[in-house]
């Protein structure tokens, strides 16, 4: 066991290498140059020599691997270089975007489970019934929503028809409602949907008819037996969705302006401010596989039977 | 029986709307009573009436007219990008699974690399360094999804490439490229082209909200993430400029993610 979690964190940081060269690289190809950019943003008159000596200032100039090598170096002190907007170090703007996100992220995470799991697993075993029929309805279109489109029209009926909430989501608990909501409910469909079939996969696996044969209370085998078997692919539905959380937040971010490391990358996107958005991929990419890890991790704990 | 029955029909009534929505993507240009891209002054933020029956936006432009071009826009991006990386991913996929070997092993772990990565943040990352665009948003979207379906149909070619029908197929002397086209890709169509299906309505969210954060369509073409992104400004004023976009995307995802679905559990029960 130790020696194939070993084996993983290992294959797992040579993918963040490739990662993080991959995204130089994109970076060095990409349209646009950086120097020109900041000059005209200043409003410096761009002459060519003016240009020349931004791009080597700002250390355009120098080799692929050189440039890949320090960027790199760099990131393993927790250096994430310098902003090519404002001069400032990268990192503490990822570190206090990244904070905003992450609770954000969570309270929606939250929100999603309290809802999916009672809901997902009462209508498996309800299975046809009215509240699963309602259920399953409102989990198929709840889960075609674009985020951006529930959170416009959360705004509509909530900021400007009820006038109940704040528009912008700066600082206070009753702006981060409405963000919350809009990342949880395609999030909280997708769960019910994925847990009800999961659940019902279970009730018809032959030890529960044997223990219902038995005897065995139904509540008693819901809870101990089909839970106990069904967290580890609840906790990999989970794992997954982390993913399309992070995508989420960006568009959540930046429509209710939410102070998150996904407004940040839009405004470094505007302002071709690479170091951020080369931080910003690293850093998703490193939390995105690291919990995969530990989701099979536990998965192997919970289920001995799992093949790596 | 019954059930079996109702499955069929859900299939046939979700591809017939489906079928439509495509068919007015394709008229829109004849059905779309105003030009899209005219501007009025004498016209802006209009509601709803007979003349122009979504009102008309910020400009003037009438909203009913947008929306049917938006269609255009969105389907086709949307079905552009699923046919492009499925013909990409079955090809590689079959190709991997047929010969195996270094090419496999490598394309493999590139697929590897873009499933260990979250879809939409390497999407938004690269659609922004590409500068924004359709061209660049379907780019961004595309470089992992090809990825899903070189899987399945790696999978499925290796499921079959013992098959006795494959070996007579070789024994008889034919190719490699014979044996892929003849006889490996009819057995593998289906379930590719089932997951391809299914994947339309994640890309149309793709697309749209890349267009709604401004890395994909860009103003003025009409596009209904970058539309209702536009109008959001003064929904306040004219909602309708907001509420029928946002109303097209909604049915036309939910219609393909149900296609999809009864797709799904049609082959399930066979």
């Amino acid at each position: 066991m130790k020696k194939q979690i070993a084996i993983r964190v290992i294959e797992l940081i040579l993918l963040l290498i490739v990662l993080s060269l991959l995204t130089f690289a994109l970076m060095y190809i990409a349209p646009g140059d950086p120097a020109e950019k900041r000059l005209s943003s200043q409003g410096v008159a761009v002459t060519r020599e003016v240009l020349q000596a931004e791009r080597e200032r700002m250390g355009l100039l120098r080799p692929f691997f050189v440039r890949y090598g320090e960027w790199f170096v760099g990131i393993l002190h927790g250096d994430f270089g310098i902003s090519f907007k404002d001069d400032l170090p990268v990192a503490p703007k990822l570190w206090n975007g990244l904070q905003n996100t992450i609770v954000l992220a969570m309270g929606s995470l939250l929100l999603s489970l309290l809802v999916s799991v009672p809901v997902g697993i009462f209508s498996a075993v309800k299975r046809n019934s009215m509240f699963d029929h309602i259920a399953r309805i409102l989990s198929f279109v709840g889960n075609s929503l674009p985020n951006f489109l529930i959170s416009v029209l959360l705004m509509y009926f909530f900021c400007i028809q009820l006038d109940a909430f704040p528009i912008i989501a700066t600082g206070s608990l009753q702006g981060l409602i409405l963000p919350t909501l809009s990342l949880a409910i395609p999030m909280a469909s997708r769960f019910t949907r994925q847990i009800r079939t999961e659940v019902a996969t279970q009730m018809d696996e032959d030890y529960v008819v044997g223990l219902r044969l038995k005897g065995v209370k139904e509540h008693y085998i819901l809870l101990r037996n089909v839970f106990h078997n069904s967290i580890g692919h609840i906790f990999t539905i989970v794992a997954l969705q982390i993913g399309t959380l992070m995508g989420g937040s960006v568009v959540i971010e930046t429509i209710f302006r939410w102070p998150g490391i996904g407004k940040l990358v839009m405004d470094s996107i505007t302002a071709r401010d690479y170091p951020v958005i080369m931080g910003f991929v690293l850093i998703m990419g490193t939390i995105y596989v690291g919990i995969n890890l530990i989701s099979d991790i536990v998965n192997r704990i919970i289920d001995p039977r799992v093949e790596w | 029986m019954k059930e079996q029955k109702h499955i069929k029909r859900r299939f046939i009534l979700s591809a017939v709307v489906a079928v439509i929505l495509i068919l007015i993507a394709i008229f829109s240009h004849q059905l779309a009573p105003h030009d899209p891209y005219q501007t009025n002054a004498a016209l802006i933020r209009k509601a709803p009436s007979m003349e122009y029956l979504f009102g008309t936006d910020n400009l003037g432009r009438c909203v009913f007219s947008r929306v049917l071009y938006g269609a255009k826009t969105t389907i086709f991006a949307t079905f552009f990008l699923v046919a492009i990386s499925f013909v990409i991913g079955t090809i590689a996929g079959m190709i991997c699974g047929y010969y195996g070997g270094i090419a496999d092993n490598i394309l493999m772990r590139l697929a590897d690399l873009m499933l260990a990565f979250p879809q939409m943040v390497v999407a938004i990352a690269v659609a922004g360094i590409l500068g924004g665009g359709l061209m660049g948003a379907m780019i961004a979207l595309g470089i992992t999804m090809w990825t899903s379906f070189a899987r399945l149909a790696r999978s499925h070619t290796l499921s079959i490439k013992k098959a006795p029908y494959i070996t007579a197929s070789k024994l008889a002397g034919k190719g490699g490229a014979y044996i892929l086209c003849v006889h490996v890709l009819p057995n593998i169509l289906e379930p590719v082209l089932i997951s391809a299906l299914t994947q339309i309505g994640t890309t149309m969210i793709g697309i749209s909200g890349l267009s709604f954060l401004g890395l994909g369509v860009v103003a003025p073409e009409a596009e209904w993430g970058s539309m209702i992104s536009e109008a959001r400004a003064y929904i306040q004023i004219a909602p309708w400029a907001v509420l029928y976009p946002a109303a097209a995307t909604i049915i036309t995802i939910v219609v393909f993610n149900y296609l999809g679905d009864a797709m799904m559990e049609y082959r399930n029960r066979h």
